[in-house]
């Protein structure tokens, strides 16, 4: 593997200084301040949510939980990483309003990176008091997509297990597809084969098939009196011999440390057992090699919550991306590239928290020199490994019969391809619309981007709700011509209302995140610190050669 | 003088041994230094990383800790002042320096030994001589026995005599050792026997005077300086009537209230006394003042006492040179009038010992020692540094910090401040005390006499508080900070230096971070939760209490001072966190703030029995040492098991007592067999 040192030299001559991007708003316009207004109820409200989905399940089941000596979910990951360190959460509304009256704060567990013994690794944390910790479909979901990120960046699994077990009642469709229970262990077995560490903390019951998850982890860690692994429970004995035996008898720590061997160390109670974990994690000999250059990280000159003022929350309304970067990148720096070709895509490198990056944001619709040009600028950052930040605001390709002609079909598959096959780390960030093939241009969930957000204003479907309605409305006012009908503008309203309504529901952030669409919706003066996060989760992995397709000429 | 005659001729010395330790070695070996004058330190075993030893010149091992062996060896020092070809020996206080016999053997070897002649050692080293001559010479002396006769009958009927309360004290005494007070006839047979055994055991002489006891008098004594041409000066007067169990623990000089005719008078006595005695260098004649400042002849100690800085300060002389110039056959440097009196001077005695308890001595690391700055007007002398021991078997004093001011209030108020700046972490010290004792009212208008901690006790010892909000925010302020200097120090030492991951910034995805510490306030739990806010700020709530605490920390010199703004108000302190203890001092005091120690660290290993013993393989029980209801602690042998024709001791595993013993000797028991139980202690782990 190819290690270049990290060099840290900020080059400070004169005449290499960059001129920085960005301006100042003009605060006091009509329109900034509605803006502003806007996006930050948007965030209120994100954080509003996101703060009665922190609790977990009700207030019942929190304080049973705590009344049996253990610590809550989020506190037991607070624990688990380095004292006030920061901790890069994922899909926060995984499961919100997913089933009905059920409620499934954040899919029942609770997923994200933070740094334990120094090392970046990836925490997964079943929530006891939602559901008693059972999968749901999402909550598989969930898990799974933490261990794709973990394999992916090649980041050590720490599994705190206090779970039931699948959700009986919804076996069907979290049990025997691909992507369901069984993947867990797969994936375990896996990452273990990639030397990508697993460790399981049994801090409650891993009844069944979550019986798996210590016994396929490299290393186990058990809670004494509060801990129990079994294939089945005492009911399910009870039932199938007749054999009456209690839950600690039956699977807890101290058989499973001193006769099964199926846990290595056993814990005292919750804080140790952290303590254990972390002790687990130094003794990994795991170093993070960063295999780019590094300079002195510095803040952007403007303040991050101008955000809100430029962006809104009205798609419709056009912004400058370069605002966005000036309020996202190191110093405010950006090196653009190509400025003066194709500039409805915005290209060039700059600096992140030091590391570098390339960044693709869009200023409109895509034309095939855009195309063209994001391809070349995606080809420069894999020639030299740079991860690459899209910045996702795109209703689409060019349509038209001279854009046909002059190919925007062929240009959009070079840029498709290339975003495709680039292997170096790829970071999505959809801070407007994100519509059609432009989503796939520009990096969409299908691309594989090792992490994608959403802004709260941001908007995903197929097409705009509008262009949606109107398309259904053509085809039924055609139709209606043939038979020699007329669609009334009353009826045409009635038809196109539900459309617009349902794309627009379907196209909500909220939407997409209980469904993991995404890794999580952020607050847009977030982006920074949240893309800085995910770069350096990104930068664990190896360095690996991006071979691209046949790009069609 | 004519008995000096052949002794008068001028010696030069080139190099002086120091017969002692601690700060009184380091203090010969500084002036000795600046007069160019090598030094040779000796040491015992429990000394060889010492202070004195690494200043100075050169040093040489005398033998084990015991002081009989090794401080206390004549014989092995003089032989060092051969080797090292020292042409006199400094015996500092304490150890050898009233020794006849060592003063005695120095002028046989040809050593100049820096003190008085051994005659004069003799005559004032037992007092009831001493109480003679100075009757003798004119002046005023107290009521008291002094005789030959030792037996119990004999003393108790002087004693009688004298009328209690009565002072019994040993003939060879000082520095309050083999001191006894007899309240009445009743305990006074108890109290013989307490300092007989004390005076045996520091000076192997159990000969003991009886004195009367005047309540409430002043401590004063004067410092005198003789050389070998007959001259005598005095050096006015120090106030050493503060005292705790006998001995000093803060002095002044001059002493308060002192009008300047009684000042000469006590001068002119005091030099009468040391004249009497043809004494020659360094010299304090005690008296005892009563509250019409009559004054008694107690006894005169023929040394260099603890507290002569003080002296130093307001006559601006360095006694020490003097000493070596007086030796070397100098006359004293100074005319009686061309000593000058200037200003005021404390000295506070800093000692390792629990005031709380009595005043019990204590030993122990100094895990963190920072001092005022010294300068001209503020000393610190001390013969310890931070990471050394107070050892067991030496004097508890760490060190003494004087200040000099313009007059008795300045140097009052520069005491107080510099004692703030005196922080010492990892034992109990005196310096709280001090600070309460020097800042009392009756101690500020200068109305102190040798009772004056017992009358005061209940002001001086106030009882223990809950430590405030503000502080215990401080606290946690400066654990917070000092995780982040850690996590800085990871980080930077990392080749990922500016990776968001190593901030200490708390921050969650569209939450915010709540932090629950527990901290120690005494016994007492305290929980605090802790808001990471955005500005580096954080919200801390105790109880229904909040607060707004921001702040960093910086390095200045040795010490880590936190700068921390709660609710507005600004305080900077140093911060001192070890293990599990926090440490704030600052201006207005100091706290220790504990962490509670988590279950995992206190108890033993996690072997995950039921808090027993359990069998590690299978074999016999071969003997039992512990029954039911017995108390052990961590790591006491249980039993002796054989198996695989080994013995094999099986330890307990934490303190706490045995609630049974499941085998009898003999019984076999099988592998991972419990063969212990203990009682349940459920402590929980916060």
């Amino acid at each position: 593997r190819l290690c270049r040192p990290a060099a840290t030299l900020a080059r400070a001559y004169h005449g290499d200084r960059v001129a920085a991007v960005g301006s100042q708003p003009d605060a006091g316009s009509p329109l900034y301040q509605e803006n502003y207004e806007r996006m930050k109820a948007l965030v209120t409200e994100l954080q509003e949510l996101a703060e009665k989905i922190r609790l977990g399940g009700g207030e019942k089941a929190r304080k049973l939980h705590t009344s049996r000596g253990k610590l809550l979910p989020r506190e037991r990951i607070d624990r688990l990483i380095d004292p006030g360190s920061p901790f890069l959460e994922f899909s926060q509304f995984a499961g919100y309003q997913l089933y009905g009256n059920e409620e499934v704060p954040a899919g029942g567990i609770i997923t994200g990176i933070g740094r334990v013994s120094g090392v970046e690794c990836l925490i997964v944390a079943n929530d006891a008091t939602v559901k008693g910790g059972t999968y749901y479909p999402v909550t598989v979901k969930k898990h799974l997509r933490a261990q794709e990120i973990a394999m992916q960046n090649h980041l050590p699994c720490l599994y705190l297990v206090d779970s039931g077990g699948a959700n009986l009642p919804r076996q069907a469709e979290v049990f025997p597809d691909r992507d369901h229970f069984g993947r867990i262990f797969y994936n375990q077995a896996l990452m273990s084969s990639e030397r990508i560490p697993q460790i399981a903390v049994v801090m409650g019951s891993c009844t069944a098939g979550g019986a798996y998850v210590p016994a396929m982890a490299d290393e186990s860690i058990i809670v004494g009196k509060q801990g129990t692994i079994f294939l089945g429970g005492p009911p399910l004995v009870k039932a199938a011999t007749g054999e009456e035996v209690s839950a600690e008898d039956l699977g807890g720590a101290d058989l499973h440390c001193r006769k099964s061997g199926v846990t290595d160390h056993y814990a005292l109670d919750d804080n140790h057992a952290l303590h254990l974990a972390r002790k687990v994690v130094r003794s990994l000999n795991y170093q993070k090699k960063v295999d780019v250059t590094i300079e002195p990280s510095e803040e952007p000159l403007y303040p991050a919550d101008e955000l809100y003022g430029i962006v809104g929350d009205q798609l419709k309304r056009n912004f400058d991306v370069k605002e966005v970067i000036a309020r996202i990148v190191d110093g405010s720096k950006f090196d653009e590239f190509k400025a003066l070709y194709g500039d409805t895509l915005i290209t060039g490198f700059a600096r992140l928290f030091g590391y570098p990056v390339g960044i693709i944001g869009n200023n409109g619709v895509l034309f095939s020199e855009s195309a063209k040009k994001g391809t070349h600028f995606i080809q420069l950052c894999c020639q030299r490994n740079i991860p690459i930040v899209f910045l996702q605001n795109i209703t689409g390709f060019m349509v038209g019969r001279d854009y046909e002609a002059g190919g925007i079909a062929k240009d959009g598959a070079k840029m498709v391809t290339a975003v495709a096959c680039a292997s170096v780390p790829k970071i999505t960030v959809i801070i407007g619309g994100s519509y059609g093939a432009g989503n796939y241009g520009m990096c969409g969930r299908a691309y594989s981007p090792r992490f994608l957000y959403m802004w709260p204003n941001a908007r995903i479907s197929v097409m705009g709700g509008e262009q949606a309605a109107t398309v259904l409305a053509t085809v039924a006012k055609d139709q209606k011509a043939r038979e020699g009908k007329e669609l009334s503008e009353a009826d045409e309203a009635a038809l196109k209302e539900p459309i617009i309504r349902r794309f627009e529901e379907e196209g909500n952030p909220y939407y997409s995140s209980a469904r993991l669409w995404d890794d999580g919706i952020i607050d847009p003066a977030n982006t920074r610190l949240v893309l800085g996060l995910s770069l350096s989760a990104a930068l664990n992995a190896p360095t690996k050669r991006t071979e691209f397709g046949v790009f069609r000429m | 003088c004519l008995k000096f005659a052949s002794t008068t001729e001028r010696r030069n010395i080139e190099k002086v041994l120091i017969a002692n330790r601690g700060e009184i070695a380091c203090r010969v070996m500084r002036t000795a230094r600046k007069m160019g004058v090598k030094s040779v330190a000796v040491y015992s075993d429990a000394d060889k990383n010492s202070m004195h030893v690494a200043m100075a010149d050169e040093a040489y091992f005398i033998g084990p800790a015991a002081s009989q062996q090794s401080y206390l060896a004549m014989e092995k020092i003089i032989r060092v002042a051969k080797i090292s070809t020292a042409q006199a020996i400094h015996p500092g206080y304490g150890f050898l320096s009233e020794n006849t016999e060592f003063a005695e053997l120095c002028k046989q070897e040809g050593i100049i030994f820096i003190g008085p002649p051994s005659s004069a050692i003799r005559d004032m080293g037992i007092k009831s001589t001493s109480k003679a001559i100075m009757s003798a010479a004119g002046v005023p002396v107290i009521e008291g026995y002094h005789g030959e006769d030792q037996s119990d009958e004999c003393l108790k009927e002087h004693a009688r005599r004298i009328g209690y309360p009565v002072m019994i004290k040993a003939v060879r005494g000082g520095g309050g050792k083999g001191m006894r007070i007899a309240q009445s006839e009743k305990e006074f047979l108890d109290q013989l026997e307490s300092a007989r055994r004390e005076a045996k055991k520091s000076f192997n002489d159990d000969a003991v005077l009886i004195e009367k006891f005047v309540d409430n008098p002043r401590h004063v004594e004067v410092q005198v300086f003789g050389d070998q041409h007959g001259n005598a000066v005095y050096l006015f007067e120090r106030d050493c009537s503060v005292q705790r169990r006998h001995q000093k623990i803060i002095e002044e000089a001059p002493g308060p209230e002192i009008e300047p005719e009684v000042r000469r008078k006590l001068g002119e006595a005091a030099v009468k006394a040391a004249k009497a005695v043809n004494y020659v260098g360094a010299g304090t004649v005690e008296f005892i003042m009563d509250s019409q400042h009559n004054f008694y002849f107690m006894e005169m100690n023929t040394r260099l006492q603890v507290e002569h800085p003080v002296t130093e300060m307001i006559t601006g002389t360095d006694l020490v040179e003097w000493q070596l110039r007086v030796a070397a056959g100098e006359k004293i440097p100074l005319m009686q009038e061309e000593i000058e009196l200037s200003g005021h001077a404390f000295e506070a005695r800093i000692y390792a010992e629990d005031p709380n308890n009595n005043f019990m001595p204590g030993a122990g690391p100094l895990l963190h020692l920072s001092t005022p700055p010294p300068d001209s007007f503020t000393r610190i002398e001390t013969g310890v540094r931070q990471g050394d021991e107070v050892s067991v078997h030496y004097d508890p004093m760490i060190a003494k910090l004087v200040v000099w001011a313009e007059d008795r209030q300045a140097a009052l108020r520069k005491l107080r401040y510099s004692l703030h700046q005196y922080n010492i972490v990892g034992l109990s010290t005196n310096i709280d005390f001090l600070l309460s004792l020097s800042g009392h009212p009756q101690f500020e208008a200068g109305n102190v006499h040798t009772n004056f901690i017992s009358q005061y006790h209940d002001e001086l010892f106030p009882a223990k508080q809950a430590t405030p909000n503000e502080i215990l925010c401080q606290a946690a302020l400066g654990l917070i900070l000092r995780e982040k200097m850690i996590t800085d120090a990871f980080r930077v030492q990392s080749g990922d230096k500016f990776s968001p991951f190593a901030s200490s910034s708390g921050r969650r995805i569209n939450i915010s971070y709540t932090r629950k510490l527990t901290l120690l306030d005494g016994e007492n739990n305290v929980d605090i939760t802790i808001d990471y806010n955005h500005d580096g700020s954080y919200n801390m709530q105790i109880k229904d209490k909040a607060f707004h605490v921001s702040g960093d920390i910086s390095n200045e010199g040795d010490s880590t001072y936190l700068r921390c703004t709660v609710n507005g108000s600004v305080c900077k302190s140093k911060l001192v966190i070890l293990d599990n203890t926090i440490c704030l001092f600052s201006l207005k005091g100091s706290a220790q703030i504990g962490l509670p120690i988590p279950k995992y660290l206190s108890g033993a290993s996690a072997t995950g029995t039921q808090g027993g013993a359990v069998a590690p393989m299978t074999g016999t029980i071969e003997k039992i040492f512990v029954k039911a209801g017995d108390k052990v602690q961590a790591g006491d042998p249980l039993m002796i098991m054989i198996a695989m024709k080994m013995e094999h001791t099986i330890r307990a595993p934490k303190a706490g007592i045995i609630k049974k013993v499941n085998y009898q000797e003999g019984s076999q028991a099988s592998r991972h067999a419990p063969l212990v139980e203990f009682v349940d202690e459920d402590m929980e782990s916060k």
